[in-house]
């Protein structure tokens, strides 16, 4: 993993030494053609998850720029309309992330996103806490967020 | 066409920390004030920036605005969850609206050690 990603990152600077100009769009391509070189090399090599592992992460960032916002314009139009549409609680959300890398990812963007709000941890690292604002039935959340988050994330880091 | 983008992105920036303003007048306890705050100010920051990214067009500001962005992702959660546990602890009151506590109850008043086992099913209920 670390291997393949500092091979890509020489190439690319490689690329970026050769063609003289270091400008975003430079860096990208270089990025992006050493990523398919690298990949050509590897195939078949199945210790690599590299390859797998970089459409999934911008595959997230997507979905999670998306969420973000969705759900801050939620927020926006309940704040600037008269009526309150909240309906807060706090939820007791049982954790499968593990280790304290996964705990620690998954809380940062499940922060990020308007409407939670990560109140606490437990000591033994196997619940979350989490305050949401708009939450009718509790189950559909939790399963939302495991189905939608936690899942993609772990795919990723694991 | 990179003018618009720019309008899009700085409008779009300043119209959400405007809201995460009127966030903090409106909201009707601190955790749902400290809810809107800190995540509309943060993609508010986020767009602006990225707009001044695209007028000046130079590596330079460039790199510099994308380390005060992934470093604003960073901390800006820390600082609510800190903020909201510390809330918890001096028994700041949710709203009367709100649906169901499952944190009531969980802490150790004496070691402040948080609990994780599933409440007794008569706390489920309202608990307010």
């Amino acid at each position: 993993m670390i291997k393949q990603f500092l091979m890509n990152l020489i190439l690319t600077f490689i690329w970026v030494g050769l063609t003289g100009s270091f400008t975003f769009l430079d860096f990208l391509f270089g990025f992006l053609m050493s990523y398919f070189i690298l990949m050509l090399i590897f195939r078949g090599n199945a210790s690599s998850k590299y390859f797998d592992r970089v459409p999934k992460i911008i595959i997230f960032s997507g979905y999670f720029l998306k969420e973000l916002f969705r759900a801050n314009m939620q927020v926006a139009y309940d704040l600037v309309t008269p009526n309150y549409f909240m309906k807060p609680g706090i939820v007791r959300y049982p954790l499968t992330a593990e280790t304290d890398f996964e705990i620690n990812m998954l809380v940062n963007i499940v922060s990020l996103t308007p409407g939670t709000l990560i109140l606490d941890v437990s000591d033994d690292k196997k619940v979350l806490y989490i305050h949401v604002t708009y939450i009718n039935d509790k189950e559909e959340f939790i399963s939302h967020l495991r189905e939608g988050f936690e899942k993609k994330l772990l795919a990723i880091l694991r | 066409m990179n003018d618009i983008i720019i309008m899009v992105l700085s409008t779009l920036g300043a119209l959400y920390i405007l809201v995460a303003s009127v966030g903090v007048l409106r909201m009707p306890d601190f955790y749902l004030r400290l809810s809107v705050t800190v995540k509309a100010a943060t993609l508010g920051i986020g767009l602006t920036l990225a707009a001044a990214a695209l007028f000046f067009g130079e590596t330079a500001v460039t790199t510099k605005l994308v380390a005060i962005i992934l470093f604003l992702l960073i901390t800006a959660p820390v600082a609510a969850h800190m903020i909201g546990r510390a809330a918890y602890f001096t028994g700041t009151k949710l709203w009367k609206h709100t649906n169901f506590d499952e944190l009531k109850g969980q802490y150790n008043e004496e070691t402040h050690e948080l609990s994780s086992k599933a409440p007794s099913p008569s706390t489920e209920d309202k608990s307010n």
